[in-house]
């Protein structure tokens, strides 16, 4: 098989499974493990995983497909997560996705055609006494959005990119 | 409250640091837990202090904890829910990255009060910072040998996990996160069976609130009638109170449980933004029935909510101002529980997805009069009827929108578009 961890995820993936009495219940933290080494979770690497934890490819595809943050497809290298929930609305996401939209030249749901952008809408982040807010990749949230700060990120993302 | 006990880091910088906790009294709540207390002791504290779940449904954790089997041959769990998720709440978060201590200190206590030599904190996956902070602390109390094994020199044992969650709402329901635990579709059990005989791996299992669990070091510290003396007795205790929307200065506050909620949003969040009048206040986060101005002087306990047919909920307190669209609003709930049902019972998830539609047809101008009572038909078919309360979490909100502003939604109707915007609909803009 093409795809497998490196020695050091393989090492974090073996301590992962001695948290628990069940190799199942490894299933997600390995999600992440894979999804952060090969960038998203492709057939190829769900069936390796399945390999791994003694599950059925269709079992850990079921599973997969059930949890909005690992992706199936490749995602830009930049993926802006924008809460539209309700109290990021209130004061003002929909600008912010506007902002978005029309500098990166894409709508909710898509990617850039050089791959560095993705623009996704999102529920509440937990973060609504600083809204608007956004999260970058599965990492850092943006908080206090105003349309200057949001243009201002994407050009400094798109030096680093 | 002289000092605060859950956003202490307000107070004590730095203090989801080990030594800066320790520095200001940190671990000597489980320590005399551990050493002087038997966990039967503990549990009959945390009983008489009348702690609730802050997770939302305000059960009395004492009571919870002693409906675990004595004696089982089985181990037992516990769950801490770090998966806040409710829209309008961000309280377990600052206490994940903030005091992070306090946290894993109530989880020592609680583990020692029911036996339970494994724990599990489930944190939502979008809370990767969180979960750092967490691994660090933790790290930093296993060296210190407030983890792991021989704690305090008692022969007491306790491994404690994080486990991310990846985006879905239902694994904060309790049987949802459980399932979601065990490497599984975050599908809710029917219960009974509750967590409490057949929990996580079947085993008996608690399942409790962040917030919740860092109240007691607390109760242990200073004893019950401390708790109970801050706040209303049958509803005690410090409380965060998050605030967002439409108000000066929106964040977390850290009062006493019991607060009016009038007092909370003028005088603690600084009354509505640019002096404009309040319009409607969801009081604990989106899943509850929606309040009118006229209801503010409610206090913010479990009893004096239900006494106005509302809930405290999470106290995520979501404000809305004079020029915020009813309809918008009540599509943006109802979108998210459409997206977040699990799909399991046809009345969940075919009753979110009709009320979302008929919703965005309303907004769009193409509402027909009889869709009103439609849309409170059918969120009173999703209510008593499914595996989890998602549904009625959806229709609450439902039908207090559509009776409380029914004025509203008619209007929608007859202009053919939304009456607070001069032109066009109110669809993708902002509510
Ligand atoms: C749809 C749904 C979502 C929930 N989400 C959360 C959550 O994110 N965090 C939480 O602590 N409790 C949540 N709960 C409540 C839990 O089921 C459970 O009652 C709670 O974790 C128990 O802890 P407590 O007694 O300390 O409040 C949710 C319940 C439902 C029905
Ligand atoms: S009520 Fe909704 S979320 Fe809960 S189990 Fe049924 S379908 Fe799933
Ligand atoms: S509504 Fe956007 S973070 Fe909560």
């Amino acid at each position: 098989m093409a795809v497998q961890f490196s020695q050091e995820t393989y090492r974090q993936f073996e301590e992962v499974l001695t948290h628990y009495p069940t190799k199942r219940a490894a299933l997600l933290p390995t999600f992440w493990l894979a999804q952060e080494e090969f960038g998203y979770l492709s057939p190829e690497v769900m069936e390796y995983i399945a390999q791994l934890l003694d599950l059925s490819p269709a079992y850990v595809a079921a599973v997969a497909s059930f949890y909005t943050m690992f992706d199936k497809e490749p995602k830009g290298k930049f993926h802006l997560q924008v809460c539209t929930n309700l109290s990021c609305t209130l004061v003002g996401a929909q600008q912010i996705v506007e902002c978005l939209e029309q500098k990166l030249g894409i709508k909710l749901g898509e990617t850039t055609p050089d791959g560095k952008f993705s623009l996704s809408e999102v529920e509440c982040l937990g973060s609504c006494g600083t809204a608007p807010v956004l999260q970058l990749n599965t990492g850092d949230y943006y908080e206090n959005l105003t349309p200057e700060r949001v243009t201002q990120l994407v050009e400094e993302l798109a030096k680093q990119a | 409250m002289a000092e605060r006990v859950l956003l202490r880091h307000l107070d004590v910088p730095d203090i989801h640091k080990l030594d800066v906790y320790l520095a200001h009294g940190g671990y000597a709540a489980a320590r005399k837990a551990l050493t002087t207390l038997t966990p039967e002791q503990v549990t009959e504290q945390v009983k008489a202090s009348n702690l609730r779940g802050r997770g939302g449904a305000g059960f009395v954790a004492g009571m919870k904890w002693g409906f675990l089997p004595k004696d089982s041959p089985k181990p037992v769990y516990l769950c801490c829910n770090a998966d806040e998720s409710e829209p309008g709440t961000f309280k377990d978060r600052a206490i994940i990255e903030w005091n992070t201590h306090i946290l894993l200190e109530g989880i020592l206590i609680t583990a020692y009060a029911i036996k339970c030599h494994t724990a599990y904190i489930y944190i939502r996956g979008e809370f990767a910072f969180g979960a750092r902070r967490l691994h660090e602390a933790i790290a930093e109390a296993y060296k210190a040998g407030f983890l792991g094994k021989n704690i305090f020199g008692t022969g007491f044992d306790l491994d404690v996990y994080v486990h991310r969650g990846a985006g879905a709402y239902i694994c904060g329901e309790e049987t949802g996160l459980i399932e979601s635990l065990e490497g599984k579709r975050a599908y809710p059990r029917i219960k009974p069976p509750f967590p409490a005989t057949y929990g996580l791996f079947g085993c008996p299992t608690i399942v409790n609130n962040v917030e919740t669990l860092a109240c007691v070091p607390s109760i242990i510290a200073n004893g019950p009638e401390w708790f109970k003396s801050i706040g209303p007795e049958g509803s005690p205790g410090p409380k965060i109170y998050c605030v967002s929307g439409h108000v000066e200065k929106p964040g977390l506050y850290e009062l006493p449980m019991g607060m009016p909620l009038r007092t909370v949003i003028y005088d603690y969040a600084g009354g509505i933004r640019g002096g404009k009048k309040l319009k409607a206040v969801m009081p604990g986060g989106s899943s509850f029935p929606v309040l009118t101005p006229d209801e503010i002087d409610v206090h913010m306990d479990f009893d004096s909510m239900r006494k106005i047919n509302a809930f405290l909920g999470t106290a995520g307190i979501i404000v809305m101002d004079e020029d915020t669209c009813m309809v918008r609003a009540l599509e943006i709930i109802d979108r998210f529980y459409h997206h977040e049902s699990c799909g399991q019972c046809s009345p969940c998830r075919e009753g979110t997805g009709w009320l979302h539609k008929l919703l965005l047809r309303l907004e769009e101008g193409n509402g027909r009069p009889e869709d009103i009572d439609l849309m409170d038909r059918i969120a009173g078919n999703m209510m008593g009827n499914t595996v989890c309360v998602l549904a009625d979490a959806a229709a609450m909100p439902t039908q207090s929108f559509l009776s409380k502003f029914r004025d509203e939604f008619v209007a929608h109707v007859t202009l053919g578009r939304c009456p607070l915007k001069k032109n066009g609909t109110g669809h993708r803009q902002a509510a």
